[in-house]
């Protein structure tokens, strides 16, 4: 880097408030020409407003943005692309419906002829070893190419500043490695990075420097390399991490959920269909099931909550077969759901915390008798289980909707919980939730196994499963690898199962030699 | 059946297909941009009575232009009673669907009040732009001898169709109605975008309105859209969100509706006419109900639509 050189975006005292809260605090902030910079911190902490300003989408309060040493206003994202600043958003900002080409030519201010378009578009896809299809429909595509196509998308303004919110969480341990690849292969052509996670070990593997907000204020900067991640966490939570308790030498009980060969066909045109899934979660056990998203995860999360109906004896509880029951059947005999979307799946938004409560709960938790709710119990049902899992609500009355992702997510995971179910099948319990509340729900699985309860966990985040369970499969285009045990398998084996390479030599082979490359 | 009567159906046809094409391409566009303007048939009254009283007023200081002031002021009409739906529904994020119900009874109340003093009054009607020797031949009439609204109805489907399909515009209008959170954050005016897409819809049902009242009888009668508002907007939900399809579907709802003024003329006895009056009406619930059920409409609706959107909340 060229001493004297002006950082290629500087922020200075920048702040910006919501009614009744302070997102950001007088906020510094330098990213140097060429660097991938980490901006780090918990949900709530005000990353997602800061990125916000800088790709003009807000407009700050107070303090002034600087880009290539020019103070700037940035109005509106258009106006931060014509100074070379480019975004990739955590959820997509894609047409589901539309063409990948479409979907480029939206992305774009300049109105090029789809032949131009289309050259530019192989342009960018050639000088970065990217592959996609320009004509399919986004909504067939996998997440991992979705992505591709906001990063193609950005790739081809030339930014000078690219800006990746939270871009990992959806990939394969492969697809991260194709991805940082391609990051570092922008940087070291000039562009900054700008690059938002929450997960310790890639800031580590991919940054320059990390910034670390906390409570919408710059808590500290660090050297990725020199720090580890605990020591990261800490300072982005404020507080030392807990470890999560697990107790070593555990030994499990009799099968208490169980599949057997479940087979269903896809539920809709995009869904997916489950070939011959079996498995078996003991007492005391965490089953981990890890894959990519749309592999059948949904899928199964149904036929085992029972909004999908199967063969009797292809669903066991407690060695009975429940295949043909319905939802609130299963959960009476013990066996619990919670799917992966918060809002409007697990939890209705514009209903009290009370009224979610009773949703799941009135029949375990004895809240009705002769048709009516017994409303002070589930109000205090509601509470017990906000005091428990220390929800942040103005109470029992709250509407579900008016929390944030992880308090809805700890109430959603309590309430469960609390009903002491003899199997809990939970898909993505921590999607989107910061590292306190990631750590309090994993804890809460945990504890619930301790007690003997069977724990099945669904979820995309291998870090996640590898923690957690004690057994681990991985699905993949509706079919179940056989079960693994943690510690004794290997991420490399996971991530090729989850690429969906086996009984494809050929794929396999490329898989492997990409891995030895650049190993993990 | 002799070719006069082939030529006169065929005539019938088009003349009752005009008016619901007319409202259905401009709620084709407002539904692309993912709002759900149930006014229709409203908004056909207020154009209706604007273009007849317009061109009755207007007819002696304006000629021959009358009937073509007339339709533009049946067009500026219904885009402003649009606009009164925009402003609560986009600025002010009220339900889509029980803002546009009030929207509907809102233009037959306004109409009929509108129109009280010009019940009985007659128009010349506004048909026929090509020379007689044309319009009036046998045979050529199915082609030439129609008022100026039927080709423009049959340009403005086609060149939607081209607009929505094939212009960049077109693209950032589906864009909108696709995924307007994705559309806003890449910096598109979702909102403005949405007032433009309503307001043309607005003008479009009024100049469908207007053909009522200039065209099929020059004249004014309480609610003589007779419900094809309701027509038009199950024609959208028909075509799937396709110009080409909707060309098709509102030519099949105008055979329907040709069946039954048939039917009445020719003493089709073994059915009462209500049946076939009823038919346009059975048949669009069957459609509807038989697509809902195959899936096909959930899946290709616009994903926005009729789901407010509030920029800054």
């Amino acid at each position: 880097m060229k001493v004297g050189a002006p950082p290629r975006l500087e922020l200075v005292g920048v702040s910006k408030s919501f009614p009744g809260v302070r997102a950001n605090d007088s906020v510094n902030l330098r990213v140097k020409p060429g660097e991938i910079h980490a901006l780090l911190g918990e949900n709530g902490a005000g990353k997602s407003t800061l990125v916000k300003m800088i790709y003009g989408i807000l407009a700050p309060d107070e303090g002034q943005i600087v880009f290539d040493g020019a103070p700037t206003r940035i109005s509106n994202p258009r106006a931060a692309r014509r100074l070379g600043i480019g975004m990739v958003f955590q959820h997509f900002s894609l047409f589901e419906a539309m063409t990948v080409l479409e979907n480029i030519a939206l992305g774009l201010d300049a109105r090029l002829s789809q032949r131009d378009l289309l050259a530019e578009f192989h342009r960018v896809l050639d000088a970065y070893r990217l592959k996609l299809d320009p004509r399919r429909i986004v909504s067939t595509l996998s997440v991992g190419e979705r992505q591709r196509i906001e990063i193609v998308r950005a790739l081809l303004l030339n930014p000078r500043l690219l800006i990746m919110d939270e871009p990992t969480s959806v990939l394969t341990p492969q697809e991260v490695e194709q991805l940082f690849e391609t990051l570092r292969r922008l940087a070291a052509s000039g562009c900054s990075i700008l690059y938002i996670s929450h997960k310790l070990h890639e800031i580590v593997a991919l940054c320059d420097t990390a910034t670390i907000l906390r409570g919408g204020k710059v808590v500290g900067t660090a050297d990725p390399k020199r720090e580890n991640p605990r020591s990261m966490a800490e300072m982005m939570i404020g507080a030392s991490l807990k470890e999560i308790a697990k107790p070593a030498e555990r030994s499990f009980g009799p099968p208490k959920l169980e599949t057997l060969d479940l087979s269903l066909p896809k539920p809709t045109e995009f869904g997916v269909a489950l070939k011959g899934v079996t498995l078996c979660v003991r007492a005391g056990e965490i089953f981990g099931v890890a894959g990519v998203a749309g592999n059948g995860q949904n899928e199964l999360l149904s036929a085992l909550s029972g909004e999908t109906p199967s063969a009797a004896e292809s669903v066991i509880l407690l060695g009975e077969g429940v295949g043909r029951l319905s939802v609130t059947e299963r959960r009476e005999l013990g066996l619990c759901a919670v799917p992966e979307e918060r809002n409007g799946h697990a939890a209705v938004g514009e209903f009290s915390l009370t009224d979610n409560a009773s949703l799941t709960g009135r029949n375990r938790m004895d809240f009705v008798s002769f048709g009516l709710i017994n409303s002070g119990k589930a109000t205090s049902y509601a509470a017990e289980v906000i005091g428990a899992f220390t929800v942040k609500a103005t109470g029992p009355g709250a509407l579900a909707g008016s929390l944030s992702g992880g308090n809805l997510q700890k109430f959603i995971m309590g309430r469960e919980i609390l009903q002491q179910p003899a199997a809990l099948v939970v898909c993505q319990p921590t999607w989107g939730v910061d590292a306190g509340a990631a750590a309090a729900i994993h804890q809460a699985i945990v504890d619930l196994a301790a007690r003997g309860s069977a724990v099945l966990v669904i979820s995309q985040d291998l870090d996640e499963l590898l923690t957690l369970s004690d057994t681990i499969a991985v699905i993949n285009l509706g079919a179940l690898s056989k079960p693994m045990t943690v510690g004794e398998v290997s991420i490399e084996e996971i991530g090729l199962l989850m690429g969906g390479v086996h009984g494809d030599p050929a794929g396999t082979a490329q898989m492997t030699e990409q891995l030895h490359a650049h190993p993990a | 059946m002799n070719i006069g009567f082939i030529i006169d159906a065929l005539v019938t046809i088009i003349g009752v297909t005009t008016p619901i094409l007319l409202a259905a391409t401009g709620e084709l566009v407002v539904e692309k941009s993912g709002v759900l303007n149930l006014g229709v048939e409203g908004m056909m009254l207020i154009g209706a009575v604007t273009g007849f009283a317009v061109t009755l007023n207007f007819g002696d200081s304006l000629g021959d232009w009358a009937p073509w002031v007339g339709i533009g002021a049946a067009a500026l009409a219904g885009a402003a009673s649009s606009m009164l739906f925009a402003f609560l529904v986009l600025s002010l994020g009220s339900n889509q669907v029980a803002t546009g119900l009030a929207l509907a009874i809102f233009g037959i109340g306004l109409s009929s009040l509108i129109g009280a003093s010009y019940v009985g009054t007659v128009i010349a009607p506004f048909n026929q732009v090509f020379p007689d020797w044309l319009a009036e031949d046998p045979i050529g009439r199915v082609a030439f001898g129609h008022s100026p609204l039927v080709y423009f109805a049959l340009i403005m489907v086609v060149a939607v169709g081209y607009f929505l399909n094939r212009t960049r515009a077109g693209l950032i209008l589906r864009a909108v109605g696709e995924n307007d959170i994705s559309a806003h954050s890449i910096g598109y005016p979702v909102v403005a975008i949405r007032y433009a897409a309503v307001a043309f819809g607005g003008a479009m049902a009024g100049v469908g309105g207007s053909y009522f009242s200039m065209v099929i009888t020059p004249m004014w009668a309480e609610q003589m859209t007779a419900g094809r508002g309701w027509i038009a907007l199950a024609l959208v939900v028909f075509s799937s969100w396709r110009a080409g399809r909707l060309l098709v579907g509102a030519y099949f709802f105008g055979i329907l509706m040709t069946l039954e003024l048939y039917a009445k003329a020719s003493g089709f006895s073994f059915l009462p006419s209500q049946f076939w009056a009823a038919m346009p009406y059975i048949m669009a619930i069957v459609v509807l109900a038989v697509m809902s059920a195959r899936d096909v409409a959930g899946s290709e609706a616009p994903a926005c639509l009729g789901r407010p959107f509030m920029p800054n909340s």
